[in-house]
């Protein structure tokens, strides 16, 4: 495996969990710590993950794969922060630590709390919450297609890293 | 059918020959496996020795070849001058996250080829 670029500086403090806020659909959200403890509310939450909403195969469909994957993501070395909206689940983010001690990102919410900034604030919090645990590298891919999402990722400090395959990645430097 | 397994030294490849030899088993196929020179680090030859092996324990009558070059092209090229009906490959590494990613092999054949693909799940 190469190594991936990261960009040289790093990027300035992001908010820590947890977090409140109001979302653009006027829903009282809140972004906090997850981990073990969540585990049978966000197996309802990706139970009702809309499946056209997945990517690169995640989050699987069916409740086992489901659950099996969870253990893994909700394993101890992982960082997760959770959105919810009267105590439900609405989003999940994640980092994941890689063979190199670097993290692999994701963020997940359901497609009726979509496009009301929820996953700005998700990743937002995640890598504040990544800064608070000594987190320095991460990296995600991407489709191609999926340019709002990219934009988004931008905006927050990824820079591209690999552009020569089916999926984008790009990396940040926390600290 | 005449198959054409394509795999370098990773797990989805070997997990895509284990379905491949169970259906030949099974179908009766002509199967040829091309051991690949991948960007991973895995020798061609240590590779094809562990597919071998692997072939006789199942038992299964199979070609082994190791094939050096450009991995895409050559199998795309091996599969239309030699008449096969399907080229199968690992369906892609899984990242820490669980995501797919397909390889520049999988992306190269499956725009370039001219025969039926099957990525092996």
């Amino acid at each position: 495996m190469t190594d991936r670029v990261y960009p040289d500086e790093p990027v300035g403090a992001f908010p820590r969990p947890p977090l409140s806020f109001t979302d653009g659909e006027g829903r009282a959200v809140e972004v906090r710590e997850s981990g073990r403890e969540d585990y049978e509310a966000l197996v309802g939450m990706y139970e009702a993950f809309d499946p056209a909403d997945r990517a690169q195969g995640i989050p699987p469909v069916a409740e086992s794969a489901i659950r099996e994957w969870l253990d893994n993501l909700l394993a101890m070395e992982s960082l997760n922060v959770v959105a919810t909206n009267e105590g439900e689940p609405v989003g999940h983010a994640i980092l994941v630590p890689d063979d190199q001690g670097e993290y692999e990102l994701a963020v997940f919410v359901l497609h009726e709390y979509q496009n009301a900034g929820i996953g700005t604030e998700l990743l937002e919090t995640l890598l504040g919450y990544g800064q608070e645990r000594g987190v320095e590298k991460v990296w995600l891919s991407v489709e191609r297609w999926n340019e709002p999402a990219i934009a988004l990722y931008r905006k927050l400090g990824f820079e591209t890293s690999d552009a020569e395959s089916f999926e984008l990645e790009m990396t940040i430097r926390l600290g | 059918m005449k198959i054409l397994l394509g795999m370098g030294g990773r797990d989805d490849g070997f997990e895509a020959l284990e379905a491949t030899l169970e259906r030949a088993r099974e179908a009766g196929d002509n199967l040829t496996v091309a051991v690949l020179e991948t960007s991973s680090e895995d020798d061609v030859d240590a590779v094809a020795a562990a597919v071998r092996e692997r072939i006789a324990e199942n038992g299964v009558d199979a070609t082994v070849r190791t094939v050096r070059g450009h991995p895409g092209s050559e199998l795309a090229s091996i599969a239309e001058d030699e008449g096969f009906d399907r080229i199968v490959l690992g369906g892609g590494q899984r990242s820490p996250l669980g995501k797919i990613n397909l390889g520049e092999v999988a992306e190269f054949v499956l725009l370039n080829a001219d025969v039926t693909v099957t990525l092996v799940r």
